[in-house]
């Protein structure tokens, strides 16, 4: 039995998100919150892997308590157990910092019940850096294999499991002793559609949710704000380019003087 | 932590089937210029098998050291064995600054260094800085999906660290003149305590031109409509034997695979030509083709952020322009080629 652990994150759906000009903050109810993309497709892999090998999918996440509404959706997927750690000790968390508290909470889970196998996104859509599930695996003293496009093997009895793992022109194959963490692209899987039970379940469903108190071994300076080297020191708008030229004209005149700009690097085209 | 103990400025040094990643030239470039405001050592970290003899051409594009780990066990990036090199030369020599590549490869070694060490690290900067009295690097990126850009600090802890989006800094003209300090470093390591490793490479030819290494980049948006639309784009980057470039509502729509997106969660390409049809213009993808030579927008949208960003801009429908303009580039490409033969046979006559 595999016991595999999806860490996800509720992320504020940035590519319809508006910004408040005068602070430069994000309005956050201008966007819904949403399963980062990328973490849905971690818990259909860890899914998937389950309905291969047998085992139990759990899922984890870090944030105030209306993420609960992000576990459920990973219910809905298809995952067995939800954790959540929601403590305002963890707020304004840098990547380290996240990367501790999740480790913790992961150390408790595997406690209760070994885990074999840890799943990330790539990276979350909010904050686009990618580090947490390798500084996961650095905490927890495990390889990580970052840009996992393709599993091929779980062996649980032998210990190893198989993958490939995206490079810039190709991918390469890597064997890598269990337990061990991936994070993984969006072309590992297509998500696929939740059955009615699970959506069942998802709607009655409550995640075990845990405060910094209930952790265990936590050294509170390591928390939040306080455990987060990097701050931001100013934030704005990105500078507004002073536009282009706006060709006129009929249309054929347009294509023809727009040929003509394209045409003179001509060194292109013979 | 005595800050005074941190000097320098390293350079990741990524090295790809015996050459170094045009990345790694690029920082040492922007390395230069903070080395020279901060008055101090440029250095890079050379970590692979049978890579010594690369650095010479690292004090050509301005390393003043190169610190190298050659050793069989490098053959092929691994976390582990990289990251205990780069923690063993951290440790010994103590930077203030480390970069990397924000490469597949650059992002996971310095996730676990900075987890290690444990320091700060930004990710994905496009501008970067030191102040010159305290050494605080000041490195800036676009933030929440490229809504806005912001500058993160690591005041309490060194190194400080970032990674680096390619082809946004510019690597110096390479000075053979120059040359610099070779550091041999070495650690224990031995392959059966390592619990990874790499089984094949498998290097994807694609047919299409790499969009990264495309000097002509056709890229489509929402505005294309379908996937079917989306064609357009296709027929329009064959007849000017371009690479094909998305958005990425188009990527996430299915209209096209995710390595053709451009921009902030995508790639980030400079070609010499760029096309922007039925792309509105977020700043989620202008920051990966801002830096393209010439930029050309057609959309039907007079309001289009795009018009801001381009260099020329067609207000009109694409379905409209882009069959005039295949029709048009069918017509008169052949002639320059032809022209150009004509001057080749001359110059052999």
């Amino acid at each position: 039995m595999l016991h595999i652990v999806a860490c996800i994150k509720q992320v504020p759906d940035t590519k319809i998100i508006k910004m408040n000009p005068k602070t430069n903050t994000m309005d956050r109810a201008s966007a819904p919150a949403i399963l980062n993309p990328y973490d849905a497709h971690a818990v259909e892999e860890a899914v998937r892997l389950k309905k291969k090998y047998g085992g139990i999918v759990s899922v984890l996440t870090m944030g105030p308590p209306p993420a609960v509404k992000a576990i459920k959706k990973c219910i809905e997927l298809g995952a067995d157990e939800g954790y959540m750690i929601s403590d305002r000790a963890f707020a304004g968390a840098d990547t380290l910092a996240t990367s501790y508290a999740l480790t913790k909470a992961l150390e408790k889970i595997a406690k209760q019940r070994p885990i074999d196998l840890i799943i990330c996104g790539k990276m979350t859509i909010d904050g686009d850096t990618g580090q947490v599930g390798p500084g996961i695996a650095r905490r927890l003293n495990i390889p990580p294999l970052t840009g996992v496009n393709k599993v091929v093997e779980v062996n649980k009895e032998k210990g190893y499991a198989i993958v490939h793992r995206k490079l810039e022109d190709g991918y390469e194959v890597v064997k890598s002793q269990l337990p061990c963490l991936f994070t993984v692209e969006k072309d590992i899987n297509d998500i696929s559609f939740a059955p009615l039970p699970n959506m069942i379940k998802a709607a009655r469903y409550q995640p075990t949710i845990w405060t910094a108190d209930d952790l265990e071994n936590v050294d509170r300076k390591q928390l939040g704000l306080k455990g987060s080297p990097t701050i931001v020191s100013k934030v704005w708008a990105p500078p507004k380019p002073e536009g282009g030229k706006i060709l006129t004209g009929t249309k054929e005149q347009q294509v023809s003087e727009l040929l003509s700009i394209v045409l003179e690097k001509k060194e292109l085209f013979s | 932590m005595n800050f005074d103990d941190y000097r320098g400025i390293w350079i990741y040094i990524e090295v790809k089937d015996g050459h170094v990643a045009p990345v790694s030239l690029e920082l040492l470039g922007a390395g230069r210029a903070l080395a020279d405001k901060r008055k101090t050592e440029l250095a890079g970290v050379l970590i692979g098998s049978g890579v010594k003899t690369i650095a010479p051409t690292l004090f050509q594009y301005g390393a003043d050291v190169v610190y190298v780990y050659d050793d069989p066990i490098f053959e092929h990036y691994r976390t582990e064995p990289y990251m205990r090199a780069l923690l063993d030369c951290c440790h010994k020599h103590k930077p203030e600054v480390i970069l990397y590549g924000a490469t597949p490869s650059g992002k996971d070694l310095a996730s676990a260094i900075a987890t290690d060490l444990p320091t700060g690290l930004t990710a994905d900067t496009t501008i970067l800085d030191i102040e010159e009295d305290t050494g605080l690097l000041l490195a800036s990126r676009p933030a929440f999906g490229g809504n806005i850009m912001a500058t993160i600090l690591c005041k309490k802890y060194r190194p400080q660290m970032a990674t680096v989006r390619p082809k946004v800094m510019k690597a110096l003209p390479p000075d053979p003149s120059r040359t610099g300090k070779i550091v041999e470093e070495h650690i224990e390591l031995r392959e059966e305590e390592m619990r990874t490793k790499v089984l094949e490479i498998v290097r994807e030819a694609t047919k299409k031109a790499r969009i990264d290494e495309a000097d002509i980049i056709v890229a489509g948006g929402k505005g294309m409509g379908s996937k079917e639309g989306f064609q357009l784009i296709h027929q329009l980057a064959e007849v000017l034997g371009g690479a094909v470039g998305a958005s990425r509502d188009v990527v996430e729509a299915g209209w096209i695979d995710h390595h053709h997106q451009v921009g902030q969660t995508g790639v980030t390409v400079t070609p010499k030509i760029y096309f922007a049809i039925g792309i509105s213009g977020a700043i989620q993808h202008v920051v990966g083709m801002q830096n393209s030579d010439l930029i050309i927008a057609i959309n039907k949208d007079p309001n289009a952020p795009i018009f801001q960003s381009c260099h020329y801009g067609i207000v009109g429908d694409a379905f409209e322009i882009v069959p005039l303009l295949i029709e048009r580039f069918k017509e008169e490409i052949p002639k320059l080629k032809a022209a150009a033969d004509v001057k080749e046979e001359i110059r052999h006559a």
